[in-house]
């Protein structure tokens, strides 16, 4: 069962990718939600400010925190990348269960929105929608990348995290998710 | 100058960075497509006007997804009268500094030029807006011919699938701007969800007359038929005030909620904002909306949507 974290944002669109996969999910609005039967996370697009905020005060944010760090495997996209990372600039770290440091709005505004297709190590080419995106400016010990576009890392792992810049759930390509189903 | 033309110079500089990254161009439909996805990243929140750089801070601490930058919300907009218009540039440009979450603008209806301004400002959202005076009694803007996503009010289905086909990446219910009265958002939200169910009974050939009759193509139509829902994210505005009635919007079918003059006209903006933004997340459990609606202060003072003489819905079919 994969828990996604549906305080704001593009929850739903996770969602519908994983039934396509046969996966059932259980949708995390609040603390007593973390108590049903979950052993995998989904961390949602949307806006990082927004969902850091209610997860510090619907007291999700310890326990979330621990069940990661634990090795609940974990897919961060967009706004949970931000969440996930160790350090953010232009914004406060909240998980920080992922030793990267990333920029926020690294491309700038809605202007700077863009679609791209890249590489990513064991899946192959894939399309990739970057919204407003963050992107990954270091990658500590303990984090390895797994695409890049252009000179900018979009795409990283560590142990049993992925974070990605980029939206796998608005694209129609399964693949992200299926990897993320086989940690 | 076209206003594609002065468009294309816009984005070559904002895709210059992306370019130099390898992302190669993006062609118009991936354009459109990033725009409607933007809206699909403000669901499940709270766009909140604002027309200071202190409000917008406020706003984005209280959790809004995003901030409407006006000069003047609207229920001191519908207490002024005269013209109202989109606004000062620098006033936008302040708010956008601000804040790191989407901000948002207002155009007035018809008025392209003021879309332009507003795109050369680098705004993430436009609000082609009935709260603001029409420009233009016939025509729309048309909003494919940006790079820049607009958000359209709607009345009903037709109204919904017009502003689409020109272009709309979201839609918001049109509602009562500046009454602090629910019952016109509700009106216009069960009106289109009971118009797409109507739609999605409707055998494949009856789809030509239903695009006939709704004043729009009929390949919008098909869609709303296969998919049983608009093309694009729909949120609820004009007129909430109150957690429950942002809660009451959500489980009425909107994916969001924008709230104007509901909270800085209030007794305490910051803590309705933070209760506003809780209940739009937690929309199906009364005991939290309960517990969210508790010692929030004065509301706005409500003005009763029939008892007006400036129906700001009316304006733009």
């Amino acid at each position: 069962m994969v828990g996604v974290l549906a305080l704001q944002g593009a929850f739903a669109e996770h969602e519908r990718m994983l039934a396509e996969l046969g996966q059932d999910c259980v949708e995390l609005r609040d603390a007593d939600d973390l108590a049903r039967p979950f052993d995998r996370l989904v961390l949602p697009g949307g806006e990082s400010t927004v969902q850091g905020k209610l997860l510090r005060e619907l007291g999700m944010l310890a326990p979330l925190r621990e069940r990661i760090a634990a090795g609940m495997p974990t897919l961060g996209t967009c706004a949970g990348l931000i969440l996930l990372a160790r350090d953010v600039d232009g914004g406060q770290p909240c998980l920080a269960t992922m030793p990267v440091r990333v920029v926020r709005n690294a491309y700038g505004r809605q202007l700077g929105s863009f679609h791209a297709r890249a590489t990513l190590s064991g899946v192959g080419e894939v399309p990739m929608s970057f919204i407003r995106a963050p992107y990954v400016s270091q990658v500590y010990p303990g984090a390895q990348v797994l695409a890049r576009v252009g000179e900018r890392v979009v795409a990283v792992r560590a142990g049993s995290q992925l974070g990605l810049a980029f939206h796998p759930e608005l694209d129609g390509d399964t693949r992200i998710h299926e990897l993320f189903l086989s940690l | 100058m076209a206003a594609g033309e002065s468009r294309d110079e816009g984005r070559d500089a904002k895709e210059a960075d992306a370019r130099r990254d390898g992302a190669g161009r993006t062609t118009r439909e991936q354009r459109a497509a990033l725009n409607r996805q933007l809206a699909q990243m403000l669901k499940g929140g709270v766009i909140m006007d604002v027309t200071t750089p202190e409000q917008a801070r406020v706003a984005q601490d209280a959790g809004a997804c995003a901030v409407m930058a006006l000069e003047r919300i609207p229920a001191d907009i519908r207490a002024a009268g005269g013209v109202s218009r989109m606004s000062d540039p620098a006033m936008i440009r302040g708010i956008q500094q601000a804040v790191s979450i989407p901000v948002m603008a207002k155009c007035r209806i018809g008025h392209f030029v003021e879309a332009q301004v507003l795109q050369a400002i680098d705004i993430d959202f436009i609000d082609e807006s009935e709260v603001l005076s029409p420009a233009d009694d016939v025509f729309h803007i048309d909003k494919s011919r940006f790079d820049v996503p607009f958000v359209c009010g709607a009345r009903d289905l037709g109204e919904a699938l017009r502003r689409i086909a020109e272009g709309a990446s979201m839609i918001r219910t049109k509602g009562e701007p500046g009454t602090g009265d629910v019952v016109q958002a509700v009106s216009h939200m069960r009106l289109i969800n009971q118009q797409i169910r109507h739609v999605v009974s409707l055998r494949d050939d009856e789809l030509f007359e239903e695009a006939k009759r709704l004043q729009v193509p009929v390949e919008l139509v098909r869609r709303v038929h296969d998919e049983g829902r608009l093309p694009v994210v729909n949120f609820a505005a004009g007129g909430v005030a109150t957690p429950a009635d942002a809660a009451l919007m959500m489980q009425l079918g909107a994916e969001g909620v924008f709230v104007g003059s509901g909270i800085f006209k209030s007794g305490d903006p910051a803590k309705r904002a933070r209760a506003i933004v809780g209940a739009v997340t937690d929309y199906d459990d009364p005991e939290r909306v309960a517990a969210l609606s508790e010692n929030l202060g004065e509301a706005m003072v409500g003005i009763n949507a029939d008892e007006i003489e400036l129906l700001m819905a009316n304006r733009g079919r």
